[in-house]
């Protein structure tokens, strides 16, 4: 297989997870703006944790943020699929940026706020993925070479 | 051609995700919309009673209902088209059967919400809902998971909720349904007369409503 080619895969596959945490992140970015605060069905631990001062950074939601990380991870995995050099660099450190806001989230979720969003977990384990996508990839481009 | 490609799927992407967030933000918005006038009236008792409708409506339909049971959450919404369809004046009465773990204090959440104008609502969400709750080992914190979806000040709903007025107003509900003869629910009364429970279902109520209309006028 071709470098090119695996590079296309990997970056394909960084772009579809990105754009899974795109979707759900607008999804409750969206729930924010409604003034409606969601309900994991049967638990009551997405309110404790979405309505909790953590939730957002002045006035602006966590979940708001996410999109946007979600989306640039999108944009430079595209374009890094599509050979731009640049945009793989670009696209790592927005990953690394994720993971530590991730591991920060699930801190707080574990320490301060003593519950679990289903949401958040399921964002966290979308930028687990994505980081592990990242550090596989030297090892991918090392064992192409 | 390729060499734009990531550009246009880029944008592409952008525009969908506003687009589709704007479209469910304009979906949500519209359906929590139709804020209902949460009348709280009060009655010669001292008591207050949930009205939807005109005080002077040729019908008056009165349910004691209880927020855990499946027929009268399959009866919710029938009941609020009808209220619409025929301006009739709904009143609500609290009757949480005891075989149910969690009818007591969903109706105290009611009150709750009711205290905070908020009684129409949090009783839609609750039979909306209802399917939910009822299985929860901790429906208390879907009670004031609910509350702050209706924006309610949620220190005040926690303290309403053990409040020892609601559970008067509740037990007040009980009392009255209990006086004239309710046992289970949905109970439904018509202008007073009560609605046989084969005929308090989505189907049989136009009809009786129809009929109670033409009675109250029938010079018309």
């Amino acid at each position: 297989m071709s470098r090119s080619r695996v590079q296309t895969i990997f970056y394909g596959a960084a772009a579809l997870i990105s754009l899974v945490g795109l979707a759900e992140a607008t999804y409750l970015t969206v729930v924010y703006l409604s003034g409606e605060t969601a309900v994991c069905g049967g638990s009551a631990d997405c309110f404790q944790v979405l309505g909790s001062s953590y939730a957002k950074i002045g006035s602006i939601p966590v979940s708001g943020l996410g999109a946007l990380a979600y989306f640039s991870a999108f944009a430079f995995a595209t374009f890094a699929g599509f050979g731009y050099v640049r945009a793989r660099r670009f696209f790592a450190w927005t990953v690394i940026a994720m993971f530590c806001m991730t591991l920060w989230l699930l801190f707080v979720q574990a320490f301060r706020l003593h519950a679990f969003c289903r949401y958040c977990l399921f964002s966290a384990a979308l930028v687990f993925l994505l980081t592990g996508l990242v550090v596989a990839r030297p090892v991918a481009e090392t064992q192409e070479n | 051609m390729r060499r734009y490609l990531p550009f246009i799927i880029v944008v592409c992407v952008a525009l969908l995700a506003v687009g589709g967030g704007a479209f469910l933000y304009r979906a949500k918005r519209s359906a929590n919309a139709t804020p209902k006038i949460s009348k709280s009236e009060t009655e010669p008792s001292g008591e207050t009673i949930h009205a939807l409708g005109p005080a002077d409506a040729a019908v008056t339909l009165e349910e004691f209902g209880d927020f855990q049971c499946p027929p009268c959450g399959k009866l919710s919404e029938p009941i609020n088209q009808l209220q619409k369809q025929y301006n009739l004046r709904v009143i609500y009465r609290q009757f949480p059967l005891p075989v149910h773990a969690h009818a007591k204090e969903a109706a105290f959440a009611a009150e709750a919400a009711g205290r905070q104008g908020r009684f129409w609502q949090m009783h839609d969400l609750l039979y909306r809902e209802q399917a939910v709750w009822s299985k929860s080992t901790d429906a208390r914190a879907l009670f004031n998971a609910y509350a702050g979806m209706l924006q309610l000040d949620l220190n005040r709903f926690k303290k309403d909720m053990d409040g020892s007025e609601v559970q008067k107003q509740v037990e007040f509900d009980q009392r009255r349904g209990a006086g004239i003869g309710v046992k289970n629910t949905p109970t439904i009364f018509v202008n007073n007369e009560a609605v046989p429970g084969n005929e308090a279902n989505p189907d049989g109520l136009p009809a009786l409503i129809e009929a109670a209309i033409k009675k109250a006028k029938p010079s018309s």
